[in-house]
């Protein structure tokens, strides 16, 4: 071969190569839950409202798993989003609702079981002010919303999984769906990237029940990307 | 064939080797300089500054052992880097009139520096094995997890339990001499004693109080002991030091060491602050074993054990 | 025996015919290789069929267990496709014809010897070619290695903001572990070894010439396995891979596990081929003394190839059951042990480091005696440190398991043994400096390499000593301190003598010269940036950074900036090298003579390009090759016909079909 058609077939072997290395590094290694922004709703300074739900399955129109459980978060235009990456400002109030759709059980660690971080540090559950739910009574804990660098601990009590109206997959948008809300607000600290998890070993199908949606950003855990 | 090795010419023969024991003694006169300096430049400057601090005794303990060996470590590398600079600089080829090498029995074997170089690394290496060892059973096992069966255990009458509970991804911290209560946070007495036991209720961890020079893995159903004496107030970093999963980079938390009253107000306020959460843990155990089908329904069928007995960590008996 | 009566005996062995049949495929396929014949295509499309069958079968056998339909990942599935598609890799590319030839009592036809260059692409038992595929197979690992180091200490700029979400940083950290040391787990035995052990000893081929091949086909089906995991989602282990994370990973997990069981395979397969080669296969007169260090060094890390790597397979036998069949090998609420993965791991694991560090210490005492023109010091040293090492590495693996709750008293005996290896591991200085003591020192770019060997490794040896010491290990435990050690000792020793090897057998292996000054400027970019990258990780782990974390303490953002920043100029300096080794060999080639750097092993002793029968007779040897600038010294060996290799006074070149002037230095006597 001549040393033009060398010279091409290197260069040409060497493109593919890139190219095949920026396909993985585009296509499966960047790609990330797409972030929420709440900081441009509101006026500064004034409290966020955040509203998320929390289901048993994700089905198939949100994600690509959908025997997972997850987070959905409502986006300030009111949708259900299936991403677990929230922008709010610093140092503002967050008022927190979760509607809890699934059900819950005895959690591994009760040490989860009491509210922490959260203003008065109680959570309120379907009106009433709970400050420790013992999670070995009526139908236990379906999940917690921690975020561990800041001692922020906000218990998810279940729902009956015998009951007639129980919603199994998102979104469970349906009114009559039996459901758990608990409010809670915090205050958020100064700029940064916090991870944020679930403490019930909720990932089903998976050793300790932490694999799979647990251990996969956009399902059960995520980061609050406090900006100023 | 021939292969052209350099041989030396008749006229570079009768050269004498007068430089020959230069070489070693300047070496060595290079050497020891170096050796000397940069070990003292290390001993007074970086000394006092060597991780993890003294904050402890294991803490203590671990800097004098590292300063020790690199004291020792510092002199052997710069012997070899001066041999080594001394050989590019003397005996490279482009070097003109340096004498031809000199190949031939003496050149490729040489007694007395063979037993010389076997001996002496042979002693240095037994050597740093014994002053471990003594360093290891003298200092409790210098903040290192012992196992469920430590061997080399503190000398003081009164030591303080506390056990370090790792789950994926968060350490608690239980205080079995305070009623058992569960804390996010880790407080600790100073001039103190402690017995950290390490355990995890799933995957392996790590417990790494850096401060406090205590590392020890945390493995599911297993005691993890390790050992320190605190011997000065301040803050703590603990950070989980064995790949956990998802959240393993962010798995840390502060802790501190505070004066002996503090810590006995704060055990105490928190003891009653959380009283009713601590009724609803599990008694005190050194090991749990916890539900490792997680909420309803895991990896392995819901039938066998141990998810229906009563060892579950958090949970009472499943009714079915 | 007289010499003359030897060549008598010997002279019985000469092959008449110059190609000696080598025993192949089945019988009807065409015995000219064409489009239809088996080759890499052929392996592609294997593999393809198969991993499609074996995820099918996986997907029909496990969807009806509950924990695969509540998880929705069917790690049986990935791993029939993985077992499978390996399978039909080496089908494809003809790996099984002989052994199904015979089985089916067909008569195996004579393997075609080819000279173009798709015998590149074929699966063949000629030891050379099975070297340069490996050549290109090694270079393709670590660069695929390296462009995820990249990515690493992309995400370790900042210790805040990520570019990676947590999950793929920990599959790329896995993945960029684990690709490494598979790579380094063969890299010189594999192109190095295979290529010159036969012509060091003065044999024409190996033992078992298809099961070197196989060996080859198998890494290379390895690699695919293994970067498979990151299109499943990754693993997130490390590459040590401790259970029971291990069983609560996704199916990623299994690219680990079924990578490591191949090439487990084939490390065991090539280095009991290479042992067996150096035991029988020794030209008359090549006695223990006298074989080249370098061979020695492949000798003992052929023992531990084959020793060491059965329990790595064992163990990633049972990840695999843990994950598929639901057994409980690594779980402990099921009567298993989370210490037993560690254990088996690292009882493989320890020797593996060794498997690395030993074939570079090899190929430094190999190249030290050429560019010194002096014989190597205390060889027997050399060996019988090489041979120490080894055996010492199967004694010493609880020292990576320290602090994780062993019996105590298990500590002190394995800091002893730790310290202990590190002994015959100093042979290699002795050996190294005795060597350089009053030399005449060319600066070759090999021997820029094998001085750096001697500069990193040091580092890299004496903080493996720190790391031995129990109560020091506490504080650097699981940090970035270990990890500067052992990227000290694996890529500042192996690495470096790697690339130091290449440069210096390339002109043999190849027939072409590879560029002196982008050689050069390769070194001594890889060397500075190779220690600005690493050297500041010492004291990144002594300040409190574990390893495998995206988040970091703010004030070591610094020190991470500028190891990051070192180490893309680390893998852009081995852009100088692609550019030299594609430019030299394949673009705008030169010739290079037999013998540019006048060296009296017998693999310089051929003809360039080395005929596919190595030697027209064999040698017979009557020294060791170390005798540089020795009056009166014995001749090496005795080629046949007269021909003798010897040192001496200058003569007319023998090399008749290299067209450029002899280079100086290199003469025959007939």
């Amino acid at each position: 071969m001549s040393f033009g058609g060398r010279l091409s077939v290197v260069i040409g072997l060497f493109v593919v190569a890139a190219g095949f290395a920026v396909w993985a590094v585009v296509g499966f290694m960047l790609p990330q839950p797409a972030t929420v922004d709440f900081t441009s709703a509101q006026p500064a300074g004034s409290p966020v409202d955040l509203t998320v739900q929390t289901v048993g399955s994700i089905g198939t129109g949100f994600g690509d798993h959908p025997t997972w459980v997850s987070y959905l978060v409502k986006n300030p235009q009111g949708q259900w989003v299936h991403t677990t990456v929230w922008k709010v400002p610093a140092h503002t109030r967050i008022n927190l609702t979760i509607e809890q759709f699934d059900s819950g059980s005895p959690l591994r660690n009760q040490q989860w079981g009491r509210v922490q971080g959260t203003l008065g540090n109680v959570e309120i559950l379907n009106g009433k002010p709970v400050p420790v739910y013992d999670s070995n009574s009526a139908n236990g804990v379906g999940h917690t919303f921690s975020i561990p660098t800041l001692g922020i601990n906000i218990p998810l009590v279940g729902v009956n999984p015998n009951a007639s109206n129980v919603c199994s997959q998102a979104p469970c948008s349906s009114p009559s769906s039996v459901r758990n809300i608990i409010r809670a607000s915090f205050v958020t600290p100064g700029p940064g990237d916090y991870p944020w998890q679930c403490f019930v070993p909720c990932g089903l199908g998976f050793l300790y029940g932490n694999g799979g949606p647990m251990s996969t950003v956009g399902y059960m855990g995520g980061f609050l990307d406090v900006v100023s | 064939m021939t292969i052209d090795t350099g041989q030396p010419t008749s006229q570079e023969v009768t050269e004498p080797a007068q430089e020959e024991p230069r070489h070693i003694w300047r070496m060595v006169a290079i050497w020891a300089v170096l050796a000397v300096v940069f070990d003292l430049l290390f001993y007074f400057l970086v000394g006092p500054h060597v991780p993890p601090g003294d904050m402890t005794s294991a803490a203590a303990e671990n800097q004098d052992d590292f300063t020790i060996l690199f004291l020792i470590a510092l002199p052997v590398m710069i012997g070899v880097w001066v041999y080594m600079a001394y050989s590019i600089v003397i005996w490279r080829a482009s070097r003109k009139g340096a004498p031809e090498p000199v190949g031939g029995p003496q050149a490729r074997t040489n007694l007395g520096v063979q037993v010389g170089w076997i001996v002496t690394t042979t002693v240095i290496v037994l050597g740093l094995f014994v002053f471990g060892t003594v360093e290891l059973v003298v200092n409790a096992g210098s903040g290192g997890g012992e196992g469920p069966n430590p061997i080399w255990t503190p000398t003081s009458a009164t030591v303080l339990p506390v056990q370090v509970i790792a789950q994926q991804w968060k350490f608690t911290y239980r205080y079995p001499t305070f009623g058992g209560f569960e804390s996010q946070q880790l407080v600790i007495p100073n001039g103190t004693t402690i017995a950290f036991h390490v355990t995890s209720l799933d995957v392996i961890h790590d417990f790494w109080a850096y401060q406090l020079s205590i590392k020890a893995d945390a493995n599911p159903q297993l005691d993890n002991v390790a050992y320190t004496t605190t011997r000065q107030a301040g803050s703590v970093t603990v950070r989980c030091d064995e790949l956990c999963g998802l959240w393993h980079g962010s798995m840390f938390n502060y802790g501190s060491v505070v004066s002996k009253t503090a810590f006995n107000i704060w055990a105490k306020a928190t003891e009653r602050a959380t009283a009713a959460n601590t009724k609803l843990l599990p008694p005190f155990a050194w090991t749990y074993v916890p539900d490792a089908n997680g909420a309803d329904g895991g990896y392995y069928p819901d039938n066998v054990d141990p998810y229906s007995n009563s060892e579950v960590y958090g949970a009472t008996p499943a009714k079915s | 025996m007289t010499l003359a009566a030897e060549r008598e005996a010997e002279s019985e062995v000469v092959y008449p015919d110059p190609t000696p049949p080598v025993l192949g495929g089945f019988q009807g396929l065409p015995a000219r290789p064409g489009w239809f014949s088996q080759h890499l295509g052929t392996a592609v499309i294997g593999a393809v069929l198969g991993y499609l069958l074996g995820h099918w079968l996986g997907n029909m056998v496990g969807s009806g267990y509950t924990n695969i339909s509540n998880s929705g990942s069917n790690s049986i599935a990935v791993t029939g496709g993985l077992l499978l598609a390996v399978a039909g890799w080496l089908l494809g590319i003809g790996a099984v014809n002989y052994p199904l030839a015979k089985l089916v009592g067909m008569e195996p036809r004579p393997e075609y010897e080819s000279t173009s260059w798709t015998r590149y692409l074929r699966y063949t038992a000629d030891h050379k070619v099975v070297g340069l595929q490996y050549v290109i197979g090694v270079l393709g690992f670590f660069f695929t290695g390296g462009l995820l180091a990249m990515a690493i200490r992309t995400e370790l700029l900042s210790p805040t903001s990520h570019v990676f979400g947590p999950g793929t940083y920990i599959a790329i950290v896995s993945e960029h572990g684990t690709m490494m040391m598979m790579m380094a787990t063969s890299v010189i035995v594999g192109p190095l070894g295979n290529w010159l052990v036969p012509l060091m000893i003065g044999a024409r081929r190996t033992a078992f010439p298809r099961v070197e091949a196989f060996s080859f086909w198998i890494f290379t089906a390895g690699y695919f396995v293994i970067l498979s995991a990151l299109f499943y989602g990754g693993f997130p282990t490390g590459w040590t891979g401790y259970a029971p994370l291990q069983t609560q990973a996704g199916v990623g997990m299994m690219s680990y596990l079924v990578g490591f069981a191949v090439i487990g395979i084939g490390m065991m397969a090539a280095g009991f081929n290479l042992a067996v080669t150096i035991i029988n296969y020794r030209a008359p007169g090549m006695t223990w003394s006298r074989i080249p260090i370098f061979v020695w060094s492949i000798l003992a890390t052929c023992a531990l190839l084959t020793l060491a790597t059965p329990t790595l397979v064992a163990a990633g036998l049972f990840g695999i059951l843990d994950h598929t069949a639901q057994t409980a090998f690594y779980v402990t609420e099921h009567g298993g042990s989370s210490f037993l993965w560690q254990n088996l791991f690292w009882f493989f694991g320890h020797p593996e480091v060794y498997i690395m560090a030993l074939p570079g210490f090899g190929i430094v005492a190999e190249l030290l005696p050429v560019f010194c023109r002096k014989p190597l010091f205390a060889y027997k040293v050399a060996a019988a440190g090489m041979v120490g090492v080894a055996l010492l590495s199967f004694f010493v693996w609880q020292h990576h398991l320290f602090q994780s709750g062993i019996n105590p008293d298990m500590r002190p005996l394995f800091m002893l043994t730790t310290e202990l290896i590190s002994i015959p591991t100093g042979f290699i200085y002795l050996v190294g400096l005795g060597t350089l003591y009053k030399a005449k020192i060319r600066f070759e770019v090999p021997m820029l390499f094998c001085l750096a060997v001697f500069f990193n490794f040091l580092i890299g040896g004496v903080t493996g000593v720190f790391l031995s010491d129990v109560p020091v290990n506490v504080t650097v435990h699981g940090s970035f301190f270990v990890l500067a050690h052992f990227h000290y000792t694996i890529m500042g020793g192996l690495i470096f003598a790697f690339f130091g090897g290449l440069y210096y057998w390339l002109p043999k292996m190849t027939g072409k010269t590879m560029n002196k000054q982008l050689g050069k400027a390769h070194f001594w970019a890889m060397f500075i940036f190779f220690n600005m990258t690493f050297f500041p990780m010492f004291l990144i782990g002594m300040l409190g950074q574990p390893r495998r974390v995206f988040e970091y303490a703010q004030n070591l953002q610094a020190l991470n900036d500028f190891a990051s920043v070192s180490a893309f100029l680390l893998g852009a300096s081995f852009l100088i090298f692609i550019a030299n080794f594609v430019w030299s060999i394949f673009i705008k080639p030169t010739p290079a003579p037999t013998n540019p750097w006048n060296s009296l092993g017998l693999e310089w002793q051929t003809p360039t390009p080395v005929p596919y029968y190595n030697f027209e007779r064999i040698p017979v040897v009557l020294s060791d090759p170390y005798h540089y600038s020795e009056e009166n010294a014995p001749a090496v060996a005795d080629l046949g016909e007269g021909e003798l290799v010897t040192t001496g006074a200058s003569s007319p070149a023998r090399v008749a079909e290299d067209p450029r002037p002899p280079a100086p230095g290199v003469e025959t006597t007939r």
